[in-house]
């Protein structure tokens, strides 16, 4: 076969990665922008999407769309909670001083895991997507779901953005990123305000799981790499920057698309975070916002 | 010495003795884990030197001991080098990737350090996946039974034997923690400690900052590529689950439960949670819940550790 | 020729923060023994200026000679081991250590000079922590002490070094006037052997210490004289000292 249908087909699939990417790696920026820290459990609360979402769906029965919406609407706020009580039972009790915050995430990490563990199994299953159609293109049929995750993972960012430019909450949000004391001088619930953020972060990463569950299976150690790689884009996009993101989830979406179809995989990782680590090294400020203190 | 100081030898000294005899009265079970915590305080002891005593809170401190691991185990394996080169190679692995990771990862300070040495390690985690031809990947190398002998003049240990195992442990056990006991009290450990506290403040004293934290990288470096060496050579088995996230957390954690910036919290640390997972795997297959738990609540209620309580509690003098 | 050369001078320096222009083409100098003090309004550039002089922060263009080396190119750490000591505006001890050993470090860094110094480092901390009258505070926790005493205690780290030029960057803000007194004597007393650069707001203190004032102004070296010149200056007036 010619170089073309590859060449399409790596692009269709980065589009994917970016898109659900992009969804995972704003959750973290958000966070990190608004509470200036970094959330290390952030793939758990992914994973936690995904494995919610099989069970969800597996409760109703029928035509499968209905699992998957019950999925996509309820999977995301279960997470969000259980980031919310997290933040309130232990990050806020460390004044998110960042070091600690770290620690304390990793043990999150480990937590979330175990009980995904135990009470999910080490197994991995999908989850049916909700229509089943290919769309013929030039050279192959591609599924249509598929092409819907990018659609979706669009609304969502657009939605997010709307939130956090256009309503009271995106308000507050803001205001307290800007200026923590001044917020709490205006009176502003900064505590609150920190842990509906946070939930926030956790509900994105878990929505952009339930998108891509019915093409990739849940399973209780798939959020390793998009913690890696939302640390990647939120890197290379410079953190807090909401442009630079997006930017930075198409770029390394779409290249990890074409290198891994044309290179070993754990070479093409390799090479990425050798990058990465580089950047952050000599550029700290990423390749487009501000640096990260 | 000041009376603080001899006392710090009294106690140091009645833990080595201690250990040591405990390989006469300890059941089989209990003197082999024991043989394992002692190897792993070394990987902390190590880890306490960049993070407790110079502020350096490293995420991949897994490289090092890996570097250790497979520079001892893949000469052993592969080259069929004995024990004593094998363990020198190890060492220099460590020093080797040391010296160029904190060569690049020095550049940034705080969070940026974390995500960055975290990243590092990765990467080599991902290259002794990618080299599986060497190093077979998670499965990983057994090292042959009869690679396993110490050559010494006149005399040969075979480093199977548990008894011998044990005291090999110890040996380099008590030599690290010789020196580290001597190096904090040096002005170099000195140095270290008053640039944790404040770096700019030294600075402008005349010294070389990243000198000096270059310094404490390459020695913290070496020290964990030693416990890894060892743990090559004494339990036989090199896989590439050493060089996992995981064991980049496991020293912070050991570190941070038995005390950091003190020179008996490693090992507090290590005996504590080997035994802590031990009860606990009684209980429940899910021994990362029991890590998870314990890093929140070391975090949140205790935040000193067990050896920087009591010195801040009770024992002033405690080094 | 030797005797004329003095201890630190300044060629054309310069550093630019975006478009502002924080010190603009200084020419300095500086002759050894000398109490030296710069003056001038806030945003002079005066902290700046010595920053630029001990190496905390870049110059943009310009050239800082010491006893007659160009060390423009020098890291801070260097221009310390040369002979220059820092002390800072805000005060900047390790509060979780000893009075001792905040004065430890300075004291036991080997330079060249210290090789001849007499007595252990540990003797070399504790005299000079005498020096300041801190003596009797040697084992307290450097974060316990008041807020005068934590000025001292960074003066005394620049003694430890013994350093040829001592820099003082606003020593006395803060002090009580009780302390400020005490303070004038202590640098008398190091002015007999390091040479001073003192940036000071406190006239009363400028006035009993100074050899010679520099005054700063937007960047620039505005006037420079003795007390009485400077004080009759109109254009140091006008700027600065009433109008």
């Amino acid at each position: 076969m010619a170089f073309g249908p590859y060449f399409l087909l790596a692009t269709l699939e980065g589009l994917v990665t970016a898109a659900v990417l992009a969804l995972t790696a704003l959750g973290l920026s958000l966070v990190f922008g608004v509470m200036r820290v970094v959330n290390v459990a952030h793939g758990e609360f992914y994973m936690l999407g995904a494995v919610l979402a099989w069970w969800l769906a597996s409760l109703v029965s029928g035509h499968p769309a209905i699992g998957f919406l019950l999925a996509l609407i309820v999977s995301p706020l279960l997470v969000a909670a259980v980031a919310f009580l997290a933040e309130r039972l232990v990050l806020s009790r460390l004044k998110y001083e960042p070091e600690a915050t770290i620690v304390a995430t990793i043990g999150l990490l480990y937590i979330i895991q175990q009980l995904a563990l135990t009470f999910y199994g080490p197994e991995a299953r999908p989850v049916r997507a909700p229509f089943d159609m290919r769309i013929a293109l030039p050279w192959f049929g591609y599924s249509a779901y598929k092409l819907s995750v990018i659609g979706m993972a669009v609304l969502l960012m657009l939605a997010t953005w709307i939130l956090l430019t256009r309503t009271k909450i995106g308000l507050l949000m803001r205001a307290t990123q800007s200026d923590r004391e001044t917020a709490l001088a205006f009176g502003i619930p900064v505590g609150r305000v920190y842990a509906g953020v946070f939930a926030l972060g956790a509900g994105l990463a878990a929505v952009a799981a339930v998108l891509i569950v019915p093409t990739q299976q849940a399973h209780y150690l798939m959020g390793l790499d998009p913690l890696l790689l939302s640390f990647i884009v939120v890197i290379i996009g410079g953190l807090g920057s909401l442009r630079g993101t997006l930017v930075a989830a198409l770029l390394i979406g779409l290249s990890d698309g074409i290198i891994s179809m044309f290179f070993s995989p754990t070479l093409a990782k390799m090479l990425a975070t050798l990058l990465v680590a580089l950047v952050l090294v000599f550029r700290p400020q990423g390749l487009f916002g501000t640096a990260m203190r | 010495m000041t009376r603080a100081g001899a006392r710090n030898l009294l106690l140091h000294g009645a833990v080595l003795v201690l250990l040591f005899a405990l390989n006469f009265v300890l059941p089989e079970y209990h003197r082999g884990i024991l043989s394992r915590v002692m190897v792993l305080a070394v990987f902390a002891m190590g880890y306490n030197l960049a993070f407790g005593y110079t502020g350096l809170l490293s995420l991949g401190h897994a490289m090092f001991f890996a570097a250790g691991l497979y520079g001892a185990g893949l000469t052993i394996y592969h080259l069929g080098w004995s024990v004593w080169p094998a363990f020198g190679a190890g060492l220099l692995a460590g020093g080797v990737v040391a010296a160029a990771i904190g060569f690049l990862a020095l550049r940034t300070t705080g969070v940026a350090f974390m995500i960055v040495t975290l990243m590092f390690a990765q990467v080599f985690y991902l290259g002794t996946l990618y080299f599986t031809t060497y190093t077979r990947g998670e499965e990983g190398l057994i090292l042959p039974q009869a690679s396993r002998k110490l050559e010494l003049p006149g005399a040969e240990l075979i480093l199977t034997d548990p008894a011998v195992r044990y005291m090999t442990a110890l040996t380099l056990f008590a030599a690290v923690l010789v020196g580290i006991f001597l190096l904090v009290r040096s002005s170099f450990g000195r140095a270290l400690v008053a640039i944790r506290e404040n770096e700019e403040r030294m600075r402008m004293l005349g010294y070389d900052v990243f000198a000096n934290k270059l310094l404490a990288m390459i020695v913290s470096g070496v020290i964990c590529a030693a416990a890894g060496a060892a743990y090559a050579v004494l339990f036989g088995y090199v896989g590439s689950g050493f060089a996992a996230i995981q064991y980049s957390i496991l020293p912070l954690l050991w570190v941070l439960l038995g005390g950091a910036a003190t020179t008996l919290g490693p090992l507090i640390g290590t005996l504590f949670m080997f035994y802590v997972i031990d009860i606990a795997s009684g209980l429940t297959r899910a021994h990362l819940l029991v890590v998870g738990i314990a890093l929140i609540l070391v975090v949140l209620y205790f935040p000193k550790g067990i050896a920087g309580t009591i010195r801040e509690r009770w024992l002033r003098w405690l080094q | 020729m030797a005797a004329m050369m003095p201890l630190l001078s300044t060629k054309g320096l310069s550093c630019a923060f975006g478009g502002l222009r924080a010190v603009d083409g200084v020419d300095f100098a500086l002759p050894c023994g000398e109490i030296r003090a710069i003056i001038g309004p806030n945003g002079a550039g005066k902290t700046t200026f010595v920053n630029l002089v001990c190496g905390r922060i870049p110059a943009s263009s310009g050239k800082v000679f010491f006893e007659g080396r160009d060390i423009s190119r020098l890291p801070a750490h260097q221009r310390v081991r040369a002979g220059i000591a820092y002390t800072f505006q805000i005060t900047s001890i390790f509060p979780g250590l000893t009075v001792l050993d905040n004065v430890a470090p300075a004291a036991q860094r080997p330079s060249a000079r210290q090789v001849a110094a007499s007595g252990s480092s540990r003797e070399r901390a504790l005299h000079a922590l005498e020096e300041v009258g801190l003596g009797q505070y040697a084992h307290q926790q450097a974060g316990h002490l008041s807020y005068g005493h934590q000025r001292l205690l960074e003066v005394a780290m620049g003694l430890a070094l013994r350093p040829r030029l001592l820099i003082l960057d606003e020593p006395t803000q803060g002090l009580s006037d009780g302390e400020i007194e005490n303070f004038i004597a202590l640098v008398r007393e190091i002015g007999r052997k390091a040479t001073v650069l003192l940036i000071e707001h406190n006239m009363d203190v400028v006035m009993a210490l100074s050899d010679r004032i520099t005054v700063m102004e937007r960047g620039r070296v505005l006037a420079e004289g003795n007390p009485e010149e400077i004080r009759a200056d109109q254009a140091v007036q006008r700027a600065y000292l009433g109008a």
